[in-house]
Parts: C-alpha cells; sequence; structure tokens
C-alpha cells in the first residue's frame, strides 16, 4: 500500500475510522441527493409514458433500485461478515452491523413498491411468485440476522452468529436474481442485462441508472454514519477501558 | 415533457394513487433512517461511561 503514500491499514481501526467516515458522509449525501434529484426530474419529465402500462410503469424509478440495492446491500453485507470470520476482524463486523438495516429498508421498499405496480398491471397486490417469494425470505433473513445479533449479549459471539447467517444466507441472491429465468412467473423478466440491448426507452434506462446510482450514494452515506454510531457504542463498553476488572467485562456484555 | 397541467401530472394518468404512494413511501423511509441514525448518533455520543 505504499505506493499510494497513504498507510491505508490505519484506517481499518475504528478510532481512525471514525473522523474519516465523518469527512466522507457530507460527500456521498450531496452525492446522492444530486443524483435522486437528476432521477426523478429524468423519470418524470424527459421519459415518455409507457405505451402498454401507460405511467403506472414509473413506479420502476424506485422499485428497481430498491431491489437492486437489496441483493447488493446483501452481498456487501455477507462479505464483510466473512472477512471478519476470516480475519477475526471487529471493524469487518461492525460494517455487516451497519449494513443490515439498510438493506432490509430497500428489501422492504422493493416488496412495497412492488405491490404497488402489480395491482394496477396484474391486477393482484402479492402473488406467490418465485421472485416475490424469494425477496420476501431476504427481507426475513436481514430481519433475523439483525434480531439473531441483539438476541446475543456477548459481542463477539453475536458478531460471529450473524456473520455465519449473512454468509448461509447469500444464497438466495442468485435464486431471487435468476428466478425469473429459472421458474415461470408473472413477474417481468430483466429489464436491462449486459448482454442484450435495453428493453426499454433509452431515456427511461437513464432514469433507472441514476437513481440506482443515487440510491448506492444514499446507501454509503448512511451506513458510514451507522458505523460510527456503532463504533461510539462499542467504545462506551467498559472493556475498551483501561482498567476494566473482568467483572465489568462480564456485565457490559 | 408530457404533462398539459399539474393536475394532470399529479393524475399520473390515473395511477397517481399507486405511483405517488410508492415514492411517499420510500421518501418517508429513507428520511426516516437518516432522521433514526443521527438521533442514534447523537444518543451514543452523549452518553456518559458509567
Amino acid at each position: 500500500m505504499s505506493f499510494t503514500g497513504i498507510n491505508w491499514f490505519k484506517y481499518s481501526s475504528p478510532q481512525a475510522f471514525h473522523p474519516l467516515a465523518g469527512r466522507m458522509i457530507p460527500w456521498f449525501s450531496a452525492a446522492a441527493l444530486v443524483l435522486i434529484g437528476v432521477g426523478l426530474y429524468i423519470g418524470f419529465f424527459v421519459a415518455p409514458t409507457d405505451f402498454q402500462q401507460g405511467d403506472a410503469y414509473r413506479i420502476i424509478f424506485v422499485h428497481v433500485p430498491a431491489a437492486w440495492m437489496s441483493m447488493f446491500l446483501y452481498v456487501i453485507m455477507a462479505a464483510w461478515a466473512g472477512l471478519g470470520l476470516g480475519l477475526n476482524a471487529r471493524p469487518s463486523f461492525m460494517m455487516a452491523q451497519a449494513i443490515a438495516p439498510t438493506g432490509a429498508m430497500f428489501t422492504f421498499l422493493a416488496l412495497l413498491t412492488g405491490s404497488m405496480w402489480g395491482k394496477p398491471t396484474w391486477g393482484a397486490w402479492w402473488v406467490w411468485d418465485a421472485r416475490l417469494t424469494s425477496e420476501l425470505i431476504l427481507l426475513f433473513q436481514y430481519i433475523g440476522i439483525i434480531l439473531l445479533r441483539a438476541s446475543i449479549d456477548d459481542l463477539r459471539r453475536a458478531d460471529r452468529a450473524s456473520a455465519v447467517f449473512a454468509l448461509v444466507g447469500v444464497v438466495n441472491v442468485p435464486i431471487i436474481y435468476f428466478s425469473v429465468r429459472w421458474w415461470n412467473t408473472l413477474h417481468q423478466g430483466a429489464s436491462v442485462s449486459m448482454t442484450a440491448s435495453p428493453k426499454m426507452a433509452a431515456t427511461m434506462v437513464t432514469a433507472m441508472l441514476v437513481m440506482t446510482l443515487g440510491f448506492w450514494m444514499y446507501s454509503i452515506a448512511v451506513t458510514l454514519a451507522r458505523m460510527r454510531c456503532v463504533i461510539v457504542e462499542r467504545e462506551r463498553q467498559p472493556a475498551w477501558g483501561k482498567n476494566a476488572s473482568i467483572q465489568e467485562v462480564a456485565e457490559a456484555r | 415533457m408530457q404533462w398539459g397541467s399539474l393536475t394532470e401530472f399529479w393524475a399520473m394518468g390515473g395511477y397517481g394513487l399507486y405511483v405517488w404512494t410508492s415514492f411517499g413511501a420510500s421518501a418517508l423511509c429513507m428520511v426516516w433512517e437518516v432522521l433514526a441514525v443521527w438521533r442514534r448518533h447523537a444518543a451514543a455520543a452523549s452518553r456518559d461511561v458509567s
């Protein structure tokens, strides 16, 4: 890492990461606001009305970014959890802990906006379709990881247990992603793919991608902010103090 | 721009309820999350080591 002139490992310590995160949050927040603003403008004022679905299709500009983030954040959370298990690194577990609530929120939003889109286009708020069911399971996984952590008093055990849960559950992400291909689902297929040209107008794709980028920046900002909370909360544990007795450590955990 | 008036914009071609519920709920959740994290940090930072 010396070729950059910066000791990156310095920031793997919570005490050094806390102020760095504080300096980064305003930039990611500003990027999120600008991108979401531009995305909404293109989505509502530039993108044309869909010839099949009318204006109901505009839900795509929040539904697809939320669904992508729900899967993406899960993979990132599981990666941090795995890194934490492999290196026995406390900050990695803290990152996983900081990501979970945001991932859960985007999963909930993907389901809610999907139901808002399903009613006018399919005539049903909910169907037990492979895509919808696997996404619902993802929400339960997020909730399970958060509750599992909260239910274990010993921080190290809580870190490891929720990390194992997160890692095992990552198998659901490809199932969600490929569900529309593997099974005959009511849910429409992928709107954008790496191999084929998009099935929508260019302005629609642009709005969707800009919104996704905005949600991504939002996720980074809010995760960093939550990471700072976690750092401060854990620092407050007497175990971090210099002269904590075994009794005090036991009481804190 | 395909909207003739503000009313037309709110109506969203008859799908206004679904479209605005989706965007409204998303905005609410995100603003709520930011405020929750904000308050959590304030609470964590102000708590004394007992």
